[in-house]
């Protein structure tokens, strides 16, 4: 991993769907190069996947998202991984981190509707075991994922000339 | 009634791009190229900083020179990231942006009838500021051939013993050009040897993309005969803000504070506050903004040279500056067609004086999918020629 390297992970986390052409010439790399070093990135897994930020809301899907404390009770040997690896094999989990704090697991967990949402925390997560306590936070409104706001902003007056 | 006009206002040539901006604002969907300020937003930190300071009541003028904290912040700055010894009490003045740094450094030290030698093609508010002071503006020519530095010759022969100072800006508005460590050396030994001044504008010091910047005045000795001016406008997207800095030994800044004291008293107090929170958290967010600039530097000049305008490699600024000579038209002929055929707007170079003709000035301060499609314009209108 070089500074060549880490320049076209930051332009490809902002837009993944530049083509190596378009990097090459921003870069100064030649097409191959970016090729190269894309698919070594990939292989590496350092690049896990392409995804799109979408506003949901904007869509109009009606999707419901929430976030889910959860109290474990870490396993001997294991710590915390079985579960959590448990945990993320579920669909609907979208998100699962380890947290410092007064709760070990924070999940995001994505839905069509409330009572998706509730049904699987209720029937799925709460009783499995280990889990001692869970406590969930439906998502309002979201104004910024991963970088990108999602509310408007006014464009700023801008002179088509200026010295 | 009499007419009412100086003469040295008269004497002062109107805009050379009047007619365009007239026309641009007329027409939907237009794409500019022509705009010397950073397409981002100041970063919200330093926003967020200037807000919560007049929501506690700071809106009061401050000591002429500047808040004390931002030019102790700066002389720290300057010192390490540009080897400049500046100190904060006595050789830094805040000024109303750099244009107004600009302005009290040409009145405080130029006489009527005082040459002053200006490096071209250049920002447009050199000339008129000294003729505003009385002084004679004597052009010096850059060519592409130089890539658009200043040549020593070039300087010696504009020297005559009525010449008072040397006006540059490196990098370059427009044509992005630095001059490195070398390079400078050989201008500082002429501007030493005949006894001149330098006016140093270095506002997009930190819009530099091959190495690092090098201040005019760690050059030589030219740091006892040197004006640097510089600000927050490019680096940090603060163009509104209107905070630049003067910094000169302490008897040239005296001269020029005592001027600035009574045109400006001191530059606004919400905009050092933001300032000075730009020197404290900004580095990150300035270092990403040139970063953008770097890669789209690279996407226009591949670009305008893939479709025929042959473009050196700008290494500083956000400028490319082609050259239109291979297509027939003037600069200005082809602007203007360029804007009413495909509503794409870039400057004549001729309008940055000597040197600029035959080339357009191309700010890449544009998002990359307006550059991309303002590129593609381009491109139509030269095939359709």
């Amino acid at each position: 991993m070089d500074e060549k390297d880490l320049e076209l992970l930051r332009i490809l986390e902002e837009n993944s769907r530049l083509s190596a052409d378009e990097i090459a010439i921003m870069t100064n790399l030649s097409t191959a190069e970016v090729e190269n070093r894309v698919h070594a990135l990939e292989a590496a897994q350092v690049i896990k996947r392409y995804s799109t930020v979408i506003n949901w809301e904007l869509a109009g899907n009606g999707e419901v998202s929430a976030v889910i404390e959860l109290k474990v009770s870490p396993e001997r040997d294991y710590g915390y991984d079985r579960i959590a690896e448990r945990l993320s094999r579920f669909r609907q989990v979208k998100t699962l981190r380890l947290m410092t704090g007064t709760y070990d697991l924070q999940l995001v967990v994505t839905g069509k509707n409330m009572q998706e949402v509730s049904r699987f925390v209720s029937e799925h997560v709460a009783p499995m075991d280990r889990i001692r306590e869970t406590a969930t936070h439906i998502i309002m409104k979201s104004y910024k994922e991963n970088g990108h706001t999602l509310f408007e902003q006014q464009e700023s007056e801008r002179l088509p000339y200026s010295f | 009634m009499r007419n009412f006009i100086s003469d040295r206002a008269k004497e002062i040539p109107p805009s050379g791009i009047r007619k365009f901006f007239d026309l641009a604002l007329t027409m939907d969907n237009v794409i500019s190229l022509g705009v010397g300020e950073p397409d981002f937003r100041t970063p919200w930190n330093i926003c967020e900083s200037s807000i919560y300071s007049i929501e506690q009541g700071t809106t009061s003028y401050t000591s002429n020179k500047g808040l004390q904290s931002l030019r102790d912040a700066l002389s720290r700055y300057l010192g390490q990231h540009y080897n400049l010894p500046y100190t904060s009490n006595d050789e830094i003045i805040i000024t109303s942006g750099v244009s107004e740094g600009l302005d009290i450094a040409i009145r405080s030290i130029v006489d009527p009838g005082d040459e002053v030698a200006i490096a071209q093609p250049s920002y447009v508010s050199y000339a008129p500021c000294v003729t505003l002071s009385g002084g004679k503006p004597v052009p010096i020519r850059c060519t592409e051939k130089d890539h658009f530095k200043l040549n020593p010759e070039a300087l010696l022969e504009s020297i005559t013993p009525k010449t008072k100072a040397l006006i540059i800006n490196f990098p370059n508005n427009p044509t992005g050009a630095v001059m490195n460590a070398g390079d400078l050396k050989a201008i500082a030994d002429i501007v030493i040897d005949k006894d001149i001044l330098l006016i140093s504008d270095e506002v997009y010091a930190e819009l530099t993309y091959e190495g690092s910047h090098v201040a005019a005045a760690t050059v030589s000795d030219l740091w006892e005969r040197t004006i640097t001016l510089n600000g927050f406008s490019k680096a940090y997207a603060m163009t509104g803000w209107r905070i630049g800095y003067l910094c000169a030994p302490k008897e040239l800044c005296d001269a020029a504070l005592k001027i600035h004291q009574y045109i400006m008293l001191c530059a606004p107090v919400m905009g050092q506050v933001g300032a000075l929170e730009a020197l404290r958290s900004a580095e990150e967010d300035k270092n990403n903004m040139v970063n953008e600039y770097r890669l789209r530097r690279n996407m226009i000049v591949a670009g305008l040279n893939r479709i025929g305008l042959s473009c050196h490699v700008p290494d500083g600024a956000f400028y490319a500056f082609p050259s239109v000579k291979k297509t027939g038209l003037s600069d200005v002929e082809f602007a203007e067609r360029l804007l009413r055929e495909q509503k794409v707007a870039v400057v004549p170079g001729s309008v940055f004086g000597d040197g600029g003709e035959d080339h357009l000035r191309c700010a890449y301060a544009v998002s990359r999918k307006d550059l991309t499609e303002a590129l593609s314009r381009m491109e139509t209108f030269i095939s359709g020629l």
